[in-house]
């Protein structure tokens, strides 16, 4: 996951496609299933507080529009946040690179809701 | 075009156990402290702290993160591969649109991938296959229409 090379290749069904990222995304998600509606159970988590679970359940032009940017850069980079971070450890300049454009990118959404508040609010 | 002659080997045992940690990740947080483990949550959360107490969980997320591949190289004596087929410019472009999409689309693969399938979530049912299909339009485009 944190290999942008295994990634581009597992998008790539019409080339030298690997399914690897599927076994990821399978494990986490087998074990988060589970694991979400035992931790649950709870009434409050382990170390005090509440739960915080997203109660949205508006599809807008945000969410599709979003997703669909992250998805094409996602295709162009072979990074994604969560992967990119883990994958700053091993010291490549790259993931650097990655992540302060990641942060640009989060800046810029800021700066495009300042200019058309209505269209882009959070 | 940079990467048009990549090739990997399929890894599902490596990638099996990657996954498994990544769920006992998300279900600990969620067990801790009630949160979803979201990258884009946490990394904007940290660059727009709010608070101290909000940001505190989040570094030390981070900081267990970037440690992984240290932990790795300790028990298995190899740090985990990280090829780059990538230019560099195409790096900076591709992370610049993540930040903003996911930013926009409230999540990227892993609070809408895995914490947000995992509860069913409606806008993660949602944003996956979107975020899914755009990747391989994408990649298709840039390995076999442009790279071609």
């Amino acid at each position: 996951m944190m290999n942008p090379a295994k990634v581009l290749i597992f998008f790539d069904v019409a080339g030298t496609w690997d399914a690897s990222v599927a076994f990821v995304m399978g494990g986490a998600l087998v074990v988060t299933g589970i694991g979400y509606r035992l931790a649950w159970r709870r009434a409050q988590p382990l170390f005090g507080g509440k739960f915080q679970v997203p109660t949205n359940t508006q599809i807008d032009r945000n969410l599709i529009g979003g997703s669909a940017l992250f998805g094409i850069g996602w295709g162009i980079a072979g990074f994604c946040p969560g992967a990119a971070i883990p994958a700053l450890g091993t010291g490549r300049w790259e993931v650097a690179l990655f992540i302060g454009a990641v942060v640009a990118g989060f800046m810029l959404r800021r700066v495009l809701a300042r200019m058309a508040p209505t269209a882009l609010a959070q | 075009m940079s990467g048009i002659n990549i090739a990997t080997d399929l890894t599902p045992f490596a990638s099996l156990t990657g996954g498994l940690a990544i769920g006992l990740g998300a279900v600990l947080l969620m067990l801790g402290l009630g949160r979803i483990l979201g990258a884009t949550g946490i990394i904007s959360g940290l660059v727009f702290a709010e608070s101290r107490e909000e940001a505190s969980w989040r570094i030390a997320m981070v900081i267990g993160m970037i440690a992984a591949p240290g932990v790795i190289f300790l028990a298995v004596g190899t740090m985990p591969t990280v090829d780059v087929p990538v230019s560099p410019v195409l790096i900076a472009i591709g992370g610049v649109i993540v930040g903003l999409g996911a930013s926009l689309g409230s999540g990227c693969t892993s609070g809408h991938g895995v914490c947000g399938l995992s509860r069913l979530s409606i806008r993660s049912l949602v944003a996956v296959p979107t975020f899914m299909a755009t990747a391989a339009v994408t990649v298709f485009i840039l390995r076999h229409v442009i790279g071609a």
